[in-house]
């Protein structure tokens, strides 16, 4: 469904994306994770055509994105990882807008705006200008606006920065309803465990380039599914087992306080990025 | 409909600064209206008639030049660079020829609407002006030409302070020069031939046609249709790109 082609982005002497070639198919849960400034933003800025690829393409549904590829861009839904609400209007009046940009009829845009005023919480501040309301609120109208039009691909960068840990899971659930009603979510996060419940499958990327892409589980396995931690010369330090019996042998030598757990995707992570800037 | 939708945006936010608006407009004409009507203008003669005869038209040319370019103008610059409201319409199906078309329509509006109190203002100055259809359309004409000269300008540069640059060194000077405050023969003649060209000249020489030159009176709004055909050209162009 999305498919990426020697996707690069250069920014002077940065290469903010290096050379991307990778799929993403249609009802997928697409999680792109790394570290900060690894080019996660540029990628979706280019997928939702905000900025053009210095060289490579991206193909939606075949079609070769770019900024008047409308039939395309009808289907996509976009949270960015900024605000970019219009301060001035209130809460309703952004919705009314993005329904009436998309071509949604009266009352249809009408229904959508109650539902998802609903949802978000939103509904008893509906008539207030956006500029009066807190990050997590804009960030809340933000996914609702991003869904008024019911599209096929929704596009986020971070889109829980902000959010209270229960208003979270409640996006948690309604991001994974989505998805099982065929929605393809592409999602880029800070929060691994974000990615970790949610993603069907994450692809890495450090300095541009994607280093790894598979499924959490996956990942996980194959760089050790038992992390000893410890502590030495004012550091936390981890190492990665395939079992907990290793890691418990290769502790055995190690005075100090120790710790053995099942590794989860953050460690792996760390354990990934930290090696390619060792590199 | 997605035309529709922007212009209803516009009308939103309009509405929500009306009076501010309304008052902005009004400032800039008034002060105008003072200082070369009855101030300087009270003596002087141009062409056998009352001065402020003769500058309500020049009036009308720079003030729906200048709302009608600086209007758009900043609205695109802010939304790009600090509001981030450009986004939302970069990522929705609306084609860039249907964006330009909205925003500068919306923009044009506004400077109409400031024709529209400098005409209240020269009936309560009591100064002789001539409405007619073509009047209409020349002022018409220039509030797009300059929208979309503004529409360009707001993608192009990347800082608040390279705006207010724009306006000083090209917009200002035009407002003076381009036969708005004195006639045209005036000028050096080299200079002459440089300001005739000017969209802005055309506007003030055609509001102030009287309707003897048939031949004129066609090129002037001829000369205003081309350029607002190389500025959207120009506008639909880079808005493809930018970000
Ligand atoms: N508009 C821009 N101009 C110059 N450099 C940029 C621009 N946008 C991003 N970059 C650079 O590209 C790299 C990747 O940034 P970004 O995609 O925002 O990373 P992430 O979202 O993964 O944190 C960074 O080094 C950043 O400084
Ligand atoms: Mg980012």
């Amino acid at each position: 469904m999305i498919v990426f082609e020697n996707l690069t982005k250069v920014y002077g002497t940065i290469t903010a994306v290096d050379n991307l070639n990778f799929e993403i198919g249609k009802g997928e849960f697409f999680g792109l994770l790394g570290p900060n400034g690894a080019g996660k933003t540029t990628t979706i800025r280019m997928l939702n055509t905000l900025t053009a690829p210095t060289s490579g393409s991206i193909l939606i549904d075949g079609r070769k994105m770019d900024r008047n590829v409308t039939e395309v861009k009808a289907k996509i839904g976009v949270v960015s990882q900024h605000l970019n609400l219009e301060g001035e209007m209130t809460a309703w009046q952004n919705l009314e807008l993005h329904g009436f940009l998309y071509g949604l009829k009266k009352d249809i845009r009408r229904k959508r705006i109650e539902e998802l005023l609903e949802f978000t919480g939103l509904s008893d501040r509906a008539k207030e200008m956006v500029r009066t309301f807190s990050g997590g609120m804009k960030r809340k109208l933000m996914i609702a606006r991003a869904l008024m039009h019911e599209p096929e691909i929704l596009l986020m960068d971070e889109p829980t920065v902000g959010l209270d840990p229960a208003v979270r899971r409640k996006m948690w659930d309604l991001m994974k309803g989505l998805n099982k009603n065929g929605l393809t979510v592409v999602l880029t996060t800070h929060y691994i465990e974000e990615a970790e419940i949610l993603c069907s499958r994450v692809g890495l990327m450090n300095s541009g380039k994607l280093i790894e892409l598979d499924t959490p589980q996956k990942l996980i396995k194959k760089n050790g599914e038992f992390v000893l931690e410890y502590f030495e010369n004012g550091e936390t330090r981890s190492r990665f087992f395939n079992t907990r019996q290793e890691a418990i042998d290769s502790a055995a030598g190690m005075d100090g306080s120790v710790n053995i757990r099942p590794a989860n995707l953050e460690d792996t992570f760390i354990k990934l990025t930290n090696r390619k800037v060792e590199n | 409909m997605q035309f529709m939708a922007i212009l209803w945006q516009e009308y939103v936010l309009f509405k929500g600064k009306f009076w501010s608006v309304t008052t902005g407009s009004m400032i800039g004409p008034v002060l105008y209206l003072i200082v070369f009507g009855w101030g300087l203008g009270s003596g002087i003669k141009v062409g056998g008639g009352a001065y402020i005869d003769f500058v309500i038209p020049g009036i009308i040319a720079l003030t729906t030049m200048n709302l009608s370019f600086g209007t758009v103008a900043n609205d695109i610059n802010i939304a790009r660079l600090y509001s981030k409201t450009f986004e939302e319409f970069m990522v929705s199906p609306v084609s860039m020829l249907v964006y330009a078309a909205g925003k500068i329509t919306a923009s044009a509006f506004r400077g109409l609407y400031s024709a529209f109190i400098i005409v209240l203002l020269a009936i309560v100055f009591k100064a002789g002006l001539k409405l007619d259809f073509y009047f209409i359309m020349i002022t018409l004409l220039n509030c797009f030409v300059f929208s979309a000269l503004g529409f360009s300008v707001g993608l192009i540069i990347n800082s608040h302070g390279d705006m207010a640059k724009f306006t000083n060194f090209i917009i200002t000077p035009m407002s003076f020069l381009c036969g708005t405050f004195f006639p045209l023969d005036k000028m050096p003649v080299v200079l002459k031939e440089f300001i005739w060209i000017l969209p802005l000249t055309q506007t003030s020489l055609a509001l102030r046609n009287k309707g003897e030159d048939m031949q004129s009176m066609l090129l002037h709004p001829a000369i205003l249709i081309v350029y607002l055909i190389i500025f959207l050209i120009i506008g639909v162009t880079i808005c493809k790109k930018a970000e």
